[in-house]
């Protein structure tokens, strides 16, 4: 279908000229779910009715001349940890399968009132804890370019039904690099903005002090004026940031003249794939053909990100993962005696094993006796990273590295070692750690033909000069392309289960679960 | 020889403060309502939900450590204290422990033995919790959110205390600063304040601390003063039989007059205190604190001091009148309108005393304006009704806040001033009572009152007492010299 074929904007244009009308693309969208998911399970719930019923009130609002952005009528995907008013938002766990918000989160009222069409919640890693996507408990999403590799995570549902064609453009969430690991995995574009940059209300928290929403889609000017339109201060969020300079699609220009782009030494070294380190080089090399200067340093501390993120997500998740104790929403055990047993099997029996893990090491380092050595040191090393960051760029505009060490693993390859799992953020933690923004977007493939990332960071509240490098490369890097849809060329082949054996309970209430 | 012990005691006073709001949501922070039914996502702890300080409570805070002298950090943060409890619905309460917002104060008590200052350690702002109903009939636990979010002050003392009466001294001292401010009602039986004892003994003249104990469920300070002696006599019975006190939260039951343990420190929690990330610290400028400085209100010793030199009334007067900030209020805006301080004081100390009394009212409880006292000093003065009939109006404007001359309009309890029907009416009582008459023609004074009184009936009360006993003289005297 041509339409599908569109970016976002260019999508947008066609509604708003009259061409086509909003519901066909939603239409079409929903009609590509249905075709994709059996192979790919990228939505927990797609609410097709609700879908079509929002199509057709933004077209109502389009006609009446009160929608000319460019999001009008663009049929998108939300990260179901991200709250959405009478729709299922389990965050991936059996403890919220039940969980039906009565409220929208800020984000998705700025995308609705842009005219964005919101057709389900995108799979995930449970309550955004892994990096493969494969905690979630209602079964594993796989990646489009290849089904026997997982799409990355935590956000990999979203990144996946960006790259399956099955919404335009959808929302993420990054803690430690969860929109740009599985943006590189997918070979799509994702921003973790500037922290307080686009509300936290209504995202389910996992790390407090690092989450932030960002926008993720086929090309960094869709992706752009997404983020245009969910950035803002928002009072119910007392880490907003009341920013004047959210016009990102103004940085929209071909012209790398003059960035200086630094490559921390430490990002190209042992660990990192050769593949990945060649396409990554030749990405630069492009940058530095378009006018950019482009050179190594030492950023240091690179080996203290993982330890000092794990450690202050981890608490941070502790207690933001306390509320869901079975009294008031969510998941309650069947049967227990008094109070304490009820906490106890509800949550046993609610939370899978990863988020299980992070809760007592976060309950670890904060417990008395240790919280000095580890989470009270852990702040300490986050201070001087960003100190380190403070530093590099008095020199640099942008630093540039690799997305993540590798290209997407196979299926079940990284639960059963952790620590390992954990090593591949080591490259997107850090903007996490201090702040900062950072981009993925696509720069070459594998031999295998899996996507490559390569990310962009920047300094605080420079997310333009980011935007204007990422796509000033993009123009030069030409058509990524798209993933060959196996639906099309595999039918029929039944040995890709996507082990979708439990689904939301709640599914039935509200929306279709796929 | 006998040992000889001295009671140590500190205190933990929690102040439910009078915002609108709640701490870290817009819902109404007011006291009852349906259950439930001041809840919203945030004090209900939904997922994705994040807290928002109410600025009033910050001011409010600030406000109390400037008036017990302590100092008010540049910079301080919030902290969650994480532990599992259904009536707190994120299962942690935020709260501060790290970087409280007062530090280091004291304030002024005295007592039978005089002056002394006890120490004030930290002062910090937390959020209250819901409320838990156990359903025995239906066997079931209900929660009540309502409270959950209402915003708190934790006052914390030294050990500075000595006695129960020390401890009243303080916590009245506490009470009468925190009213004077408007941060808080302070009601021990509503639980608007409450205090929980931190107590222990040792040999006279030693310098180190004995075992404390924490003493809670406090409701009236008859109970605080009673926990204490009970407590002070546990503990020393177990030191002179040879025992140690142990390091226990224990409750009071004043039914039985006596307390039990809950929780011994063995198994007391490890609250896993953080800097609560979703709210940034807070940063108090210069600026701002000399404004909140010069906005401190005038409190009890120096109004008692402007009082004697603006106001003529006894000192007796100003003493009771200052006791509360709701009634010095009362009295100043009541002068402002009609002047005469006595006349005003005198409505105070009487009525309004007698009235509070008899409905087992406090102060802060009054309800009625100064306009409508005003008004009612400003009537009685015209002679527009006589005494009699202003008690009665009197007790209309304390229960309901009535207009007085609506109220005496309506009930047609105007003294009548048209000389010519008090006249008739003299007249017909002369009349009718010839042994009176008689009697205070040959001289008994003291026959008028009956006269007046008969006069006064007829009338249904709406005579001025003075007209009618000047009319009564003149038709009298008349009669007399007939």
């Amino acid at each position: 279908m041509e339409l599908l074929e569109w970016t976002a904007l260019e999508l947008s244009e066609k509604i708003k000229a009259g061409e086509i009308k909003a519901k066909d693309a939603a239409l079409a969208a929903l009609e590509r779910i249905e075709a994709g998911e059996k192979r790919y399970h990228c939505y927990i719930t797609v609410d097709a009715e609700g879908a079509l019923r929002r199509a057709e009130e933004v077209q109502r609002r389009i006609d009446a001349g009160e929608l000319s952005g460019p999001l009008a009528g663009v049929p998108v995907a939300v990260k179901d940890n991200i709250c959405t008013e009478g729709l299922l938002t389990t965050c991936a766990s059996r403890m919220l399968g039940n969980f039906i918000p009565a409220y929208s989160a800020e984000a998705v009222k700025r995308l609705e009132e842009a005219g964005a069409v919101v057709l389900g919640k995108t799979n995930m890693d449970e309550f955004a804890m892994g990096s493969t996507t494969e905690t979630s408990a209602y079964g594993g999403t796989r990646n489009p370019w290849n089904i026997g590799r997982v799409p990355g995570g935590s956000s990999g549902g979203s990144a996946a039904a960006v790259a399956a064609g099955e919404c335009f453009l959808a929302l993420g969430s990054d803690t430690g690099g969860s929109i740009r690991q599985p943006s590189a995995f997918c070979g799509v574009v994702g921003i973790k903005p500037t922290y307080g940059t686009v509300s936290r209300y209504g995202l389910v928290a996992y790390g407090s002090s690092l989450d932030q929403i960002g926008p993720m889609g086929r090309n960094v000017s869709d992706c752009a004026a997404m983020l245009e339109a969910i950035a803002s201060y928002d009072k119910k969020d007392s880490t907003s940031v009341d920013r004047k300079d959210t016009d990102f699609r103004a940085a929209l220009v071909d012209d790398a003249k003059g960035i200086r782009i630094g490559i921390p030494k430490d990002y190209m070294g042992d660990g990192l794939d050769r593949e990945v380190r060649e396409a990554v080089v030749k990405a630069a090399q492009v940058l530095a053909g378009k006018g950019a200067l482009v050179e190594e340093f030492d950023l240091g501390l690179a080996e203290y990100a993982i330890p000092a993120y794990y450690t202050i997500a981890s608490a941070e998740a502790s207690s933001n993962l306390e509320r869901f104790d079975g009294v008031k929403y969510g998941y309650r055990a069947a049967e227990y005696e008094g109070l304490h047993s009820m906490y106890k099997k509800s949550r046993s029996e609610g939370f899978g094993s990863e988020v299980k893990r992070r809760i007592m090491l976060g309950s670890f380092v904060l417990s008395s006796g240790y919280y000095d050595a580890y989470y009270l040191k852990a702040l300490k090393v986050k201070a001087l990273i960003k100190r380190a960051f403070d530093a590099a760029f008095v020199k640099y505009d942008l630093i540039l590295g690799p997305t993540a060490p590798t290209a997407a693993p196979a299926l079940g390859e990284s639960l059963a070692d952790p620590l390992q799992m954990y090593l591949g953020d080591i490259y997107t933690v850090s903007a996490n750690l201090a702040g900062l923004p950072g981009i993925s977007l696509p720069c070459g493939k594998n031999s295998e033909g899996l996507p490559i990332g390569l990310q962009l960071m920047g300094d605080c509240f420079q997310e333009k000069k980011m935007i204007r490098a990422a796509y000033a490369y993009e123009k030069a890097r030409g058509s990524f392309g798209r993933p060959k849809l196996s639906a099309d060329t595999e039918v029929g082949d039944g040995s890709f289960g996507c082990g979708i054996d439990a689904k939301p309970e709640g599914g039935k209430k509200s929306g279709k679960t796929i | 020889m006998e040992k000889r012990y001295e009671t140590v005691i500190g205190l933990e006073v929690h102040v439910e403060l009078a915002t609108k709001t709640k701490i870290f949501c817009g819902c109404p922070a007011a006291f009852g309502g349906a259950p439930n039914s001041h809840t919203c996502p945030v004090c209900t702890g939904m997922p994705g939900t994040l807290p928002v300080l109410n600025k009033k409570v910050l001011e409010y805070a600030v406000a109390v450590g400037l008036a017990a002298n302590c100092k008010i950090a540049e910079y301080c943060k919030f902290d969650r204290k994480n532990y599992f409890y259904p009536d707190n619905p994120q299962n942690y309460q935020i709260s501060q422990l790290y970087l409280p917002i007062c530090t280091d104060g004291g304030v002024e008590i005295e007592t039978e033995t005089g002056k002394k200052t006890i120490g004030i350690h930290e002062i910090h702002m937390e959020e209250d919790a819901g409320k838990l109903i156990h359903d025995e009939w239906e066997d079931c636990s209900l929660v009540d959110y309502n409270r959950s979010g209402v915003p708190l002050l934790e006052i914390v003392s030294q050990p500075d205390m000595r006695s129960a009466e020390e401890v009243i001294a303080y916590l009245e001292k506490l009470r009468m600063m925190i009213q004077y401010l408007g941060a808080s009602d302070c009601k021990l039986q509503e639980g608007s304040m409450r205090a929980d004892v931190n107590l222990s003994v040792r040999e006279e003249g030693s310098e180190g601390y004995g075992t404390r104990t924490e003493m809670k469920n406090l409701n009236s300070f008859r109970a605080i003063a009673r926990a204490i002696e009970a407590e002070r006599e546990r503990q020393i019975e177990l030191l002179e039989a040879g025992g140690l006190v142990v390091q226990e939260t224990r409750r009071w039951d004043d039914g039985k007059g006596e307390s039990y343990a809950m929780r011994s420190k063995e198994d007391a929690k490890d609250y896993r205190y953080f800097p609560d990330p979703d709210l940034p610290p807070i940063v108090i400028g210069k600026a701002w604190l000399e404004e909140m400085k010069k906005a401190q209100p005038e409190f009890r010793p120096e109004k008692i001091k402007r009082y004697r030199k603006e106001y003529d009334i006894p000192d007796y007067d100003i003493e009771i009148i200052t006791a509360s900030k709701r009634m010095a209020d009362l009295f100043e805006e009541t002068v402002e309108q009609c002047g005469q301080p006595k006349k005003v004081s005198n409505w105070l100390m009487g009525e309004t005393l007698r009235l509070l009394k008899e409905k087992g009212m406090e102060p802060e409880d009054i309800r009625f304006s100064p306009e409508n006292l005003a008004k009612l000093i400003k009537m009685a003065d015209e002679k527009k009704i006589n005494s009699s009939v202003a008690k009665e109006v009197f007790e209309a404007i304390f229960d309901r806040d009535e207009d007085p001359e609506k109220y005496v309009e309506e009930k047609g309890l105007k003294t009548v001033n048209d000389e010519g029907a008090l006249r008739k009416t003299v007249e017909k009582v002369i009349a009718e009572n010839p042994k009176s008459v008689d009697d205070y023609c040959k001289g008994k004074e003291k026959a008028i009152g009956f006269l007046v009184g008969q006069t006064m009936k007829e009338m249904k009360g709406k005579a001025d007492p003075g007209e009618i006993n000047r009319l009564l003289r003149e038709l009298l005297d008349g009669i007399k010299e007939q």
